[in-house]
């Protein structure tokens, strides 16, 4: 295979999508979740049920949604139901995965969608939780897709939309959450991470070609737990390149 | 039942469930009458200064984009808003027509964060902001259509969503575990725009319904747009296909395109040059007056804006609907 050239953004969402697990029912925000729930149904996935916030369940991903109740998050689906039929069927434990984005990102995994700064005298409002919350609160597990620089990665977010461990192990079940449930991964433009599985911290797994530890920590605004083996993530296939560019985004909304 | 934790958002459209059940006894007929009526009648009749309002379903998605523009060219003002939207919450921001909100998601979804909201959040135009998830708006609408004060959820707990909503967290008697407890929402009117409907109200929709079957039943005023008025007889044909019962509507206003330049699944896709006019000239608030000038302000109705934006135009969205094969 000769060099391919790809952007941060393209690599991102390969890392992503090739998290999704076969034969499982994903929760997908907007944005870069629908670009890596479609890679992936296409390459790892083929019989991931995706699961729009509105109503949309089991569609075949053909062509991007710039929206989550538009009829792309139908298309050819299994069911086209409401906001409640999903949310409950999320709330009841049958909904393995969530695919979330935000603003910013703390150790525990906690995002913020809704302002930076003070919640009454915003410095930037932001849109709000949508279906975030939900999302985080009842999905067994949760990946974020954030972009990786300090702003984004910070000790505290300004408003804690979509619960991570919140302040650490055991706050999710203190908090009345479902047991079992919790963040387990994010992927950024930087690098994969997880959780430290007893501090609940957010840790270093796996390099992107060409990123150095030494660049995460630098993006990183508080302490990332590194361990002593860290992982390479493959480049993206000329595969997953031409079904990103060629297949799901080629009005380049995102890429 | 002990409250544990209260939200400390304002509870902006305090409910009397009682009061609910006698306005739905005295205020809504059970006879089958003839609802049809304009977007200005619709708008002028039921929607007023001050009222709770909502839209269904969002901006860019069988959306009541041209009741939502004969709300701001009708001058309503002072509106407590409830939900989510995309391009018709942003008009209102734009045009400064919102007091306050239980937001949920106001944003451009592919195109980011709306710069509309920005200038009427940040500069204290919009005067409070109460924070709910969407599933969490969905069954406060849920319980009011229920008849009953509260749903419990799981949702919201541990998080500054809890602190800033209106909800609070109690423990549950049955399990002793913490539950978030929402309390119901009955809007002053709402705004919902189907596929059919006949002439007395009763509706239906093709693809998801969101949360229309909810919003339907907790309102006290409803007015729905539909893209085509059908004849009874044809309801009658397809009962099992009527989301929302006559009795619920007060006003049928026929509205072709009525959510465009979002879709109508099925019937028109979205007009991505229409949306994305709006996503570049909110950027500034000289924009977007010249936008809602343009677009509202300008034209006398739904009719007026349909011949503006040209049949070729919505030939184009009809080219892009969802297709059933």
């Amino acid at each position: 295979m000769t060099e391919q050239t790809y952007s941060k953004t393209e690599l991102m969402i390969c890392v992503a999508a090739r998290l999704f697990e076969d034969g499982t029912t994903c929760f997908i925000g907007t944005g870069i979740p629908m670009l890596a729930a479609m890679l992936a149904s296409k390459t790892t996935a083929p019989n991931l049920v995706p699961v729009f916030e509105f109503g949309g369940t089991g569609a075949i991903l053909e062509e991007l949604p710039r929206a989550v109740g538009e009829a792309r998050t139908f298309h050819k689906g299994i069911s086209a139901l409401g906001i409640c039929d999903t949310m409950e069927t999320a709330q009841r434990g049958f909904i393995d995965y969530g695919f979330l984005g935000g603003a910013q990102i703390d150790p525990y995994g906690n995002l913020n969608s809704v302002t930076i700064g003070e919640h009454d005298h915003p410095k930037v409002r932001l849109p709000g939780s949508g279906g975030g919350n939900d999302v985080g609160s009842h999905c067994w597990q949760t990946i974020a897709i954030m972009q990786h620089d300090a702003r984004r990665f910070v000790p505290k977010v300004d408003f804690l939309t979509t619960p991570g461990f919140l302040t650490g192990p055991g706050a999710r079940v203190a908090a009345g959450l479902p047991p079992g449930t919790g963040p387990i991964a994010v992927v950024s433009t930087l690098a994969l991470m997880d959780y430290h599985p007893e501090s609940c911290r957010m840790r270093l797994k796996s390099l992107h070609p060409g990123v150095t530890v030494e660049e995460v920590v630098a993006n990183t605004g508080f302490e990332l737990v590194i361990p002593d083996k860290v992982g390479a993530n493959a480049p993206p296939s000329a595969e997953e390149l031409r079904l990103l560019r060629d297949e799901i985004d080629p009005e380049k909304l995102y890429i | 039942m002990q409250v544990l934790e209260s939200g400390i958002g304002e509870l902006i459209q305090p409910f009397d469930l009682d009061e609910f059940r006698e306005w739905n006894r005295t205020k809504k007929t059970r006879k089958l009458v003839d609802k049809r009526m304009t977007e200005q009648e619709a708008i002028r009749q039921f929607v007023y200064d001050g009222c709770y309002i909502g839209t269904e379903l969002y901006g860019t998605v069988r959306c009541p984009m041209s009741l939502a523009r004969e709300v701001v060219r009708q001058g309503r003002k002072n509106l407590r808003v409830c939900g989510q939207g995309v391009l018709e919450l942003d008009l209102w921001l734009a045009a400064g027509i919102i007091k306050k909100l239980d937001i949920t998601y106001i944003g451009l979804e592919v195109y980011g964060t709306t710069a509309a909201l920005r200038r009427a959040v940040e500069s204290g135009q919009v005067e409070t902001c109460v924070e709910w998830s969407n599933g969490s708006i969905s069954w406060r609408m849920k319980a009011a259509a229920m008849g009953v004060p509260f749903l419990p959820t799981r949702s919201m707990l541990g998080t500054d969503m809890l602190k800033y909503s209106a909800a609070k967290v109690v423990e549950d008697p049955f399990t002793g575990t913490k539950v978030a407890l929402l309390p119901a929402l009955v809007l002053d009117v709402a705004l919902i725009h189907v596929h059919r409907a006949d002439k007395h109200g009763n509706c239906q929709i093709e693809g998801i319904s969101g949360f229309a079957l909810e919003m339907s039943r907790a309102c006290k005023r409803l007015i729905i747009s539909a893209e085509e008025i059908i004849p009874t007889e044809e309801i009658r044909k397809y009962p099992d296909r009527t989301v929302i019962p006559y009795y619920l509507v007060d006003a049928v206003v026929h509205a072709p395109y009525g959510s465009y330049p979002g879709e109508m699944a099925y019937m028109y896709g979205r007009d991505e040059p229409g949306i994305k006019e709006w996503v570049e000239m909110s950027k500034t608030a000289e924009g977007a007056k010249e936008y809602l000038d343009k677009y509202v302000y300008g034209l006398k109705n739904h009719a007026e804006y349909l011949k503006l934006i040209g049949d070729e135009r919505l030939q184009q969205a009809v080219e892009l609907r969802e297709k059933r094969e």
